[in-house]
């Protein structure tokens, strides 16, 4: 398990080297850089641009340098927790990125835990009783909420939310809380706007889970141990849970790596829509400004989040299934 | 005379060594079907997937012929009926049958909340027509028309306050089926002509992604090796990144002085970026298997070169495997690009996709006064659970050899 351990994280070095070089790329493609824009707007505006501090900026972020250069400064400053300087905000990125990423991370875990507790009872009702009215219903069910594009769910449960239980529209936490310190009532705050964003959320990755589940629960049902295991006389209830059920369980947590990135996805466009105050309308404001760090931080927190959600997800399954540990090789 | 036969009876008729072989017509036919016969006959017993192919059939041959189904143009603005919600369609006026027609409206402004209210004028009976004159157009940019499959009421309009009568030349009565927008441009008309860029950019999206797939799946599966080892290593970051916030890196890179069709087709190369890696998996791990087979050594042997034989011999193979995959992954596309530019991150007016319509219900103000500005979100769940439904009826009908 060590042995696997190990090895798993060092191949997650590469992947993040990889991920970064892109991310960097991409924020850089935009032609000129952020202070060449604000230069011109400021001029533009009649007002003068401190030179000195363009100056200055442009020294230590090394953006009259080579590419590779600048490369090699941002990877390097961000390995050591050094994001870089937001020239939008006036900041350190560090310090606007603050609770965003945690409260990211924050939607992003119980969308998963939720999307568990909603897909795994259901995935096995449909794979046990297939073909039934129950199957087809939650299966269409499942299938409108794949279809639904989030961010309309989201603002109309945010309308609805409003009207019936008036929460307070936007925002995760009602807007007496916010920069107060962390209370059991900011907390009770939080979890009552906490639900809209982790149900609308979910219920694309739901249905794919659901789906997925019944598909690998089925061919396991149909497998010759479970015909044996019938003979024998096992009850039903024992049968499905003793042997199936723990096939399929595997399967299950492999697929947190599937759902991350599809959950991440979805909390950002949702985000923007119920303007929480999580990484997803900065970051669109930070690639419209060309605010290159700040939008170059939230990509690589974003994919860097979904690895480690992987690397997890590889570990735990290691742990479930002797068979990969032994080999070393996730069983794909 | 049964008598007369012995116990050991003899047939007296030809011997025939292929009875036991021997093919009732319905077999035969069955065992001579070429492939795709075979699919064709699959999916048809898959009547979900039938269902869904005749509505994606419908609503392309609506894309395509929008100006005609449109009552509309879509920039027609009726600066009378600025937001006004949807007309029903009645048949029956005061009891008595008059065919399919719409009421007017009555419209006032509030003046303590300046609202527009938009009343039913019961007496206001505006009768459709069909195919008839209505918004000029120039069909595909072809030839001009004017024809329409159905137009508003041709009578002026009678539009009263205050005691005066105005009438509306030219257009007559009003047809706003799904309501109208905040400039007064029916939203029916929008939504059809909107179909056009929404339902191709999923295709050519796919086109995109699909020889992408295709090209580098199949280099990966077919040499092995340090190149497969590349190709792996580039689908593992590209699939660890989380898809929106990467479209919506790539898209903010596209400058703002593109033209329309530009920003179009470089929104359906980033949509394609990063949807081809699911593709090429497939592609490789089927050649891994089929590049083992007898045909494709003595394909080899004979000195055929890579390109052919991948191209010749081992894609037909799974070809029908993988346009089941591809029509999967459309959806994702649709969905992909009306998230963009309900963002305001994809396409820009004046090109209309459902996402650009959508852009506008951005306002939760708009949820509770003009609802009705939603319902573009109507087509993108039909089509998306259209093509969800026809590419399993294809999956499972691309393997028509297991039961």
């Amino acid at each position: 398990m060590l042995r696997y351990t190990l090895r798993r994280f060092l191949t997650m070095i590469p992947t993040l080297i990889a991920i970064s070089v892109i991310v960097f790329v991409i924020i850089q493609l935009p032609p000129g850089d952020y202070l060449e824009s604000h230069i011109a707007t400021m001029q533009a505006q009649g007002e003068s641009v401190d030179q000195k501090k363009i100056a200055f900026l442009r020294e230590q972020y090394g953006l009259d340098q080579p590419m590779w250069k600048q490369y090699l400064t941002w990877a390097t400053g961000f390995v050591q927790g050094d994001l870089g300087y937001s020239f939008e905000y006036d900041l350190p990125v560090t310090e606007v990125v603050g609770d965003r990423m945690f409260l990211t991370i924050l939607i992003s875990v119980v969308t998963i835990v939720f999307t568990w507790l909603i897909a795994f009872p259901i995935g096995i009702y449909s794979a046990t009783h297939q073909y039934s009215w129950g199957d087809y219903g939650l299966t269409f069910i499942g299938f409108i909420g794949l279809a639904t594009p989030n961010f309309l769910l989201a603002l109309v449960m945010l309308y609805l939310a409003n009207v019936y239980f008036g929460t307070s529209i936007g925002g995760l936490m009602d807007p007496e809380y916010i920069d107060q310190p962390w209370s059991t009532a900011k907390l009770l705050s939080v979890l009552e706007h906490l639900w809209i964003p982790v149900v609308v959320i979910g219920t694309s990755g739901t249905a794919a889970m659901i789906r997925r589940l019944r598909a690998n629960l089925l061919d396991e049902l149909e497998k010759q141990y479970v015909t044996t295991g019938r003979a024998k006389g096992l009850p039903p209830g024992k049968l499905l849970r003793k042997y199936p059920l723990r096939m399929a369980l595997n399967f299950f947590v492999a697929d947190i790596g599937n759902l991350l990135p599809g959950i991440i996805s979805g909390a950002e466009v949702v985000a923007v829509v119920l303007s929480l105050p999580t990484t997803g309308p900065l970051l669109i404001a930070s690639l419209q400004s060309q605010d290159m760090y700040l939008a170059g931080s939230f990509l690589m927190f974003l994919a860097i989040l979904t690895v480690i959600g992987m690397l997890i997800s590889d570990l735990l399954l290691a742990m479930l299934d002797p068979r990969i540990r032994l080999q070393g090789a996730p069983a794909k | 005379m049964s008598e007369s036969k012995t116990p050991h009876y003899v047939s007296r008729e030809p011997f025939d060594p292929y009875s036991v072989e021997k093919l009732t017509p319905a077999q035969e036919e069955l065992y001579l079907a070429s492939q795709w016969r075979l699919m064709w006959w699959k999916l048809k017993r898959h009547k979900l997937a039938l269902v869904s192919g005749f509505v994606l059939a419908l609503f392309y041959l609506v894309a395509a012929f929008a100006e005609w189904v449109a009552p509309y143009d879509l920039h027609t603005r009726n600066a009378r009926f600025i937001h006004a919600p949807p007309q029903a369609i009645h048949l029956f006026h005061e009891g008595t049958f008059v065919g399919p027609f719409v009421y007017g409206y009555n419209y006032k402004l509030n003046m303590s909340t300046l609202k527009r209210e938009f009343t039913v004028n019961h007496k206001n009976v505006q009768p459709l027509r069909f195919f008839c004159e209505g918004d000029p157009y120039r069909f595909w940019g072809l030839f001009e028309s004017r024809f329409h499959l159905f137009c508003p009421s041709a009578n002026a309009m009678k539009y009263e306050r205050a005691g005066q009568t105005f009438s509306l030349s030219g257009q007559g009565g009003t047809i706003f089926l799904l309501g109208t927008d905040r400039l007064g441009r029916d939203l029916l008309s929008r939504i059809i002509y909107g179909s056009r860029i929404s339902l191709t950019i999923g295709l050519v999206g796919i086109a995109v992604s699909f020889i992408l797939g295709i090209v580098i799946g199949g280099l990966a599966g077919y040499f092995g090796g340090w190149i497969d080892a590349v190709v792996q290593r580039v689908i593992e970051v590209l699939r660890s990144f989380p898809e929106i916030p990467l479209w919506m890196a790539l898209s903010a890179v596209l400058p703002v002085t593109w033209s329309p069709l530009l920003i179009f087709l470089g929104i359906t190369v980033i949509l394609a970026m990063l949807d081809w890696t699911g593709l090429a998996r497939a592609v490789r791990s089927k050649l891994m298997a089929l590049r083992e087979e007898d045909y494709c050594t003595a394909a080899q042997l004979l000195g055929a070169r890579p390109r052919r034989i991948i191209g010749r011999h081992l894609l037909p193979g799974f070809m029908s495997h993988l346009i089941a995959s591809a029509s999967l992954s459309i959806p994702g596309m649709i969905l992909g690009e009306t998230a963009l530019s309900f963002l305001g991150l994809g396409l820009r007016p004046p090109i209309t996709s459902w996402g650009v319509l959508l852009n506008e219900a951005q306002n939760i103000n708009v949820v509770a006064l003009y609802p009705w500005l939603m319902l573009p979100v109507v087509p993108v769940v039909i089509i998306i659970l259209a093509f969800n439904f026809f590419g399993d009826g294809l999956r499972d009908a691309a393997d028509p050899y297991k039961t």
